[in-house]
């Protein structure tokens, strides 16, 4: 026999199941904090700046971009990898780290998977109105049409739109599941009629038998099954978007794992700054501890290595191969003129998440939020480099051009925080934020030999 | 709404005080020989299917069955639309090119099978179902907080008011109740 391993306890505190319930609903039913409100505001402001960029993109044209040849992707693509990578995060939260038995996850997977939704909320924008004609932007979807026409299957970019549409759906559901309970707690609450019916309705009738939870616990078992693939399929195929063409610097086996790898990374920079600012608005560090903060620490510190690896990789294949093209491409990224993004994104990519090595400072929360908010940063730049450097230099020197963005790609990508804002902090003030039903799971009275005679300390059986 | 005469005994309800209690009172009511009766709990409890001699849940195999459909279908659209509806050829290749037709079969099998599994769950659950005789309970909105209940449904062949009141205070139960409009 051997010693029993104790770990550390997942929540600090003394907790009990009512006052996880009355904790976490209390946020949404107090009246919300004045930081929320000003939060709120500035949030329905940066909206209003993306319904302007938008609107006069529609009335104008994309020539209101700084798009133009040979850099005809520009920031447009850049914000939408970027955002639909933050997106894994909460998918590998939710479903990953739910089939590790990961039992931390439970205080912090149905913020991230809301994060996950908005995110991709705000990536779908920018293919949609990328097109020029947008009105037009169901042409990507295989509707029979008057034109006896069929999208092009064999391209990289309508993998796309199945992959990203499937997976937002799929995690909204995925979400949803994991929400009814807890959507339940909210209706057996409701003082007010109006909230009576809305949660009754959401809740769907949820009574909590045992009879609903051996398919609802398998229901949610599959699917996180089936969004575990999605973790790695939906980034793999973005990267193809790039891999599939023929030029310099995309056209690489590398760009799906790298890209995958990227998109956690980036997910859980952002997982933290959000986290880090709703534990303190709204009171919560006992049930999101520094603990979970650290694991998440130690998760970027894995894949902001891996990221490295890729950057470091990329120039060894490019010497390896042979080819002058390749080779030129990325002396030019280290040393050409977009040298100062390359830069930007080696210093936050890769040296600040180098902190994370240290116990102390993986676990200060200053420390953790500024380097999530530069990994933030890195990332864009990651996607940046990408896109522009390989395209302002393409094979024919007579092409080269070097590209800017105008203040409508600014604007655009500024009001999409908007978007993503106004949606998470409404999240916040209306929906349970923390799984309720599965924190409770993690407390030793949850166990069904918890106090029983032959139980041993810790309530855990083998 | 189907308006119930008040007074009708759809059911009783009985609180106990945690997990353990409500999986061992789950096992005599098992043994007794009750059918229609459930155990409510705020999260899912470990072991109390075999406590309620529940079988596993058979929703695996319909979502199995949803994904192959959809992965199916959604191969077959790629092979419809481009080798009889709209024959193209793109750089050269065969017209059913299967490698470029993978990530959109894995996306409709992953939509599919993603939406039966929520509704398939939801399906089997009876669910959405807005009333319930066990909501006539006062007690039973803590059944989302941190009560634990038994509810034994009045069309249970074994089900007497007086009887089946009188089991569950003796395995335990406290605040029995009625189920019934009042």
């Amino acid at each position: 026999m051997s010693a029993p391993i104790t770990e550390t306890p997942l929540l600090t505190g003394k907790h009990s199941f009512s006052g996880i319930t009355a904790k976490i609903s209390g946020i949404a039913e107090r009246k919300a904090p004045v930081p929320w409100y000003l939060a709120l505001g500035a949030a329905l402001s940066l909206l209003l700046v993306l319904f302007g960029s938008i609107g006069f993109l529609v009335f104008e044209g994309v020539g209101i971009w700084g798009v133009n040849n040979p850099v005809g992707w520009g920031w447009a693509i850049v914000n939408f990898v970027w955002w639909v990578g933050i997106g894994h995060a909460g998918t590998l939260i939710s479903a990953i780290l739910f089939l590790l038995r990961q039992r931390w996850r439970t205080s912090i997977n149905r913020f991230a998977e809301a994060m996950t939704l908005f995110a991709i909320s705000c990536a779908l924008i920018f293919p949609g109105i990328h097109v020029g004609r947008m009105w037009l932007a169901y042409w990507m979807f295989p509707i029979p049409n008057q034109m006896g026409m069929w999208p092009n299957f064999r391209s990289p970019l309508l993998w796309d739109v199945f992959a990203v549409s499937t997976y937002f759906i799929a995690s909204l559901l995925f979400w949803y599941t994991g929400l009814i309970p807890d959507l339940a707690t909210f209706r057996d609450r409701a003082k007010i009629k109006i909230k009576k019916v809305i949660f009754g309705i959401l809740a769907m009738g949820w009574r909590g038998g045992n009879r609903q939870w051996r398919h609802y616990e398998l229901a949610y078992l599959i699917l996180a099954g089936i969004s575990t693939p999605l973790v790695l399929s939906v980034h793999s195929v973005v990267s193809t978007d790039f891999a599939v063409s023929i030029i310099p610097g995309w056209h690489t086996t590398i760009f799906p794992p790298y890209f995958v790898a990227g998109a956690i990374f980036s997910g859980f920079a952002m997982v933290v700054t959000l986290t880090i600012i709703a534990r303190k608005i709204f009171n919560i560090g006992d049930i999101i501890t520094v603990n979970h903060l650290e694991k998440m620490n130690k998760i970027i510190l894995l894949t902001g290595s891996m990221v490295g690896y890729a950057y470091g990789i990329e120039f060894f294949i490019a010497w390896y191969s042979g080819n002058m093209y390749e080779q030129f491409t990325f002396i030019n990224r280290a040393f050409g003129n977009y040298a100062w993004a390359y830069w930007i994104m080696i210093f936050c990519n890769v040296l600040v998440p180098q902190v994370f090595w240290f116990k102390r400072l993986r676990r200060s929360i200053p420390v953790m939020f500024i380097a999530s908010i530069f990994i933030n940063i890195g990332m864009w730049f990651e996607r940046f480099v990408i896109v522009v450097s390989s395209l302002s230099r393409d094979f024919l020197p007579a092409n080269w051009d070097y590209y800017s963005p105008s203040i409508w790609d600014i604007s655009t990508f500024i009001g999409s925080f908007g978007l993503f804002f106004t949606l998470f902090l409404l999240f916040i003030r209306f929906l349970p934020m923390i799984s309720m039903a599965e924190v409770k799971t993690v407390l030793p009275e949850a166990d069904p030999h918890h106090g029983v005679a032959h139980s041993r300390p810790g309530g855990r059986h083998d | 709404m189907i308006k119930l005469p008040a007074g009708n005994v759809l059911g009783l309800l009985a609180r106990f005080d945690s997990p353990a209690a409500l999986v061992a009172a789950a096992e005599k009511v098992r043994d007794a020989g009750y059918k229609k009766f459930d155990c409510h709990s705020p999260f899912p409890i470990h072991s109390m299917d075999a406590a309620m001699g529940l079988k596993r849940s058979p929703l695996g195999w319909i979502v199995g069955l949803a994904a192959v459909v959809g992965a199916s279908s959604g191969l077959g659209l790629q092979w419809f639309a481009s080798t009889v509806d709209y024959p193209l050829v793109i750089s050269g290749k065969p017209f059913f090119s299967f490698q470029a037709y993978v990530p959109v079969t894995f996306g409709v099998g992953v939509l599919l099978a993603a939406t039966t599994a929520l509704v398939g769950m939801l399906a089997l659950n009876g669910l959405p179902r807005p009333f319930h005789p066990v909501f006539y309970a006062e007690q039973f909105s803590k059944a989302s907080d941190d009560g634990f209940f038994v509810s034994i449904e009045a069309d249970d062949p074994l089900f007497d008011e007086e009887r089946t009141t009188q089991f569950l205070i003796s395995i335990g139960g406290g605040n029995v109740e009625a189920l019934c409009r009042d």
